[in-house]
């Protein structure tokens, strides 16, 4: 039964990587766009801000990268809402497979699709001025910050597509999270925000997220941002999966 | 496999959503290599039934076996035995009909997924159609793609819900040939249908389906002496099962 879990994901992750791979849709959104970000912020509004830091491009890698994977996880939702509107979600379930692989096919393809567009995203930031000095072990913890970000949206995703009763739900569940980033440490300091706004920067998930991310990169002390960073991650993730699996259980009765 | 049991014994079945009671007590019973048309209106129960016995729904009530597995206890089983053909077209539009097949042969765990597919493809005449995307396809087109989907590792039950609903005239003749090819291949086709003259053409055996419950199952021959002979003009022309289901149904709002 276990490898027919690993094959039958396996089936399911090729399956939707090509539904990715072949809509310019998702492509333009989940990586030309960030990318654009990226431009945007470096050439256009990086002259004016004041970060205190020496390189912007650097202060501001890791709320792009944050913001590729919130805007990539609309679309697991919105292919998650399509099979199930299609009845192929009914096919799979009908026929002698791992039922779970259905939907850890989508989940599966979410992390790999997002680890891509992230690493088209630094690529690019190399090319106009990102550098990092940090180690394998702190690229290692990065990367791992990152999937724990993309693991806990996408169970968002997740349980959109299952509750969803349009497309437009499936996928619009995202936009207040792809803002998120613009109402953080991501781009400008905290410092200057006036004070409500201030508060809730700081104590939203992206900023804590954002800082470590950036310490990390840049060599200097977490301090405890990243144990914040990791509760918030830990703890949506517990709470989406909850709520999934429980929407899940109601589909397949 | 005893080849005298039943491929499908249904005794009892009950299915409530909320309040309203979708299934009443429907009682029927398939012969292997037969075809079976579950005939009724929309709202009769039909698509309830059959997704029960696909064991995508759980029924309140009853019993159902198939292929001499109780769906609820042995749904795996089940699952291994049958094949689904939704009401709706359940292809993935995104990937080519070549693509589509290959993934179910993959999920089936046959061997040889790529010739399996060639071979579907050339049965169903969608060679030509193989390399191009679903979303471009007829409804027609679809519907075989579907039909062939569901054959892959030879399932000996077929269930097939509505399999002409929305198809043109063209589209359903080509349904309806795949489906004659199926039964004399001898597998066993559930079929529902809310079309008169479909189960009339295809189906060996007959149960209609009302408000939950079958009143009145048979070959067409049985139903056709259903109708009381008073009735009808027997001595001009033999009675349509359209007539007989609107009689039975007591229906008068039906297609003439």
């Amino acid at each position: 039964m276990s490898t027919h879990v690993l094959t039958d994901t396996n089936v399911m992750l090729g399956r939707s990587m090509r539904h990715i791979t072949r809509s310019l849709d998702t492509i333009i959104t989940v990586t030309i766009m960030p990318i654009a970000f990226l431009l945007l912020f470096r050439y256009v509004f990086g002259g004016a801000i004041q970060t205190g830091a020496g390189n912007y491009t650097n202060y501001l890698m890791p709320g792009v990268l944050l913001i590729a994977i919130a805007s990539g996880i609309s679309y697991t939702g919105f292919r998650l809402f399509n099979d199930l509107q299609g009845g192929i979600f009914e096919r799979f379930n009908s026929m002698p497979i791992a039922r779970s692989s259905v939907l850890w096919g989508h989940v599966l393809t979410s992390i790999v699709s997002n680890a891509l567009s992230c690493a088209v995203i630094v690529l690019i930031g190399l090319l106009i001025g990102f550098r990092s000095s940090a180690g394998v072990l702190a690229w290692l913890a990065v990367i791992g910050i990152l999937l724990l970000f993309t693991l806990a949206l996408t169970w968002i995703a997740v349980l959109a597509g299952l509750s969803a009763s349009s497309p437009d739900g499936a996928s619009a569940f995202s936009y207040p999270i792809v803002f998120l980033p613009f109402i953080s440490s991501a781009f400008v300091p905290t410092d200057t925000m006036p004070t409500p706004v201030r508060v809730f920067a700081e104590n939203q998930p992206v900023t804590s997220i954002v800082n470590s991310i950036r310490a990390l990169l840049d060599q200097q002390p977490v301090g405890h941002d990243i144990w914040i960073a990791l509760a918030w991650c830990a703890g949506i993730t517990v709470v989406a999966y909850a709520l999934a699996m429980r929407a899940y259980h109601r589909k397949i009765s | 496999m005893d080849d005298r049991t039943p491929a499908i014994r249904v005794h009892g079945l009950q299915k409530s959503y909320q309040d309203v009671a979708v299934l009443r007590g429907v009682d029927l019973e398939v012969a292997r290599g037969s075809i079976f048309a579950l005939l009724g209106s929309n709202g009769a129960g039909k698509t309830t039934t059959v997704r029960i016995l696909a064991t995508l729904l759980k029924a309140d009530g009853g019993t159902a076996v198939v292929n001499g597995f109780d769906v609820a206890a042995e749904p795996q089983r089940v699952r291994e035995s049958i094949s689904l053909t939704g009401q709706f077209a359940a292809v993935d539009e995104i990937l080519t009909g070549r693509e589509n097949l290959v993934m179910i042969a993959r999920l089936r765990r046959v061997d040889d997924p790529a010739k399996i597919a060639d071979d579907l493809l050339d049965r169903f005449g969608l060679t030509d159609a193989a390399g191009r995307r679903v979303g471009t396809y007829s409804g027609g087109m679809r519907r075989r793609l579907d039909i062939a989907m569901s054959l892959i590792g030879d399932p000996p039950i077929i269930f097939l819900d509505e399999p002409t609903t929305g198809l043109d005239p063209q589209g359903r003749l080509e349904v309806w040939k795949v489906i004659e090819n199926l039964a004399g291949g001898g597998t066993t086709v559930l079929l529902t249908t809310q079309y008169l003259d479909e189960a009339e053409k295809l189906a060996d055996r007959i149960a209609i389906l009302h408000e939950g419950a079958i009143i009145v199952s048979g070959t067409l021959a049985e139903l056709r002496r259903l109708l009381p002979p008073a009735k009808v003009e027997y001595v001009e022309r033999q009675p349509t099962l359209e007539e007989i289901f609107l009689a039975i149904v007591g229906d008068k709002k039906g297609p003439r």
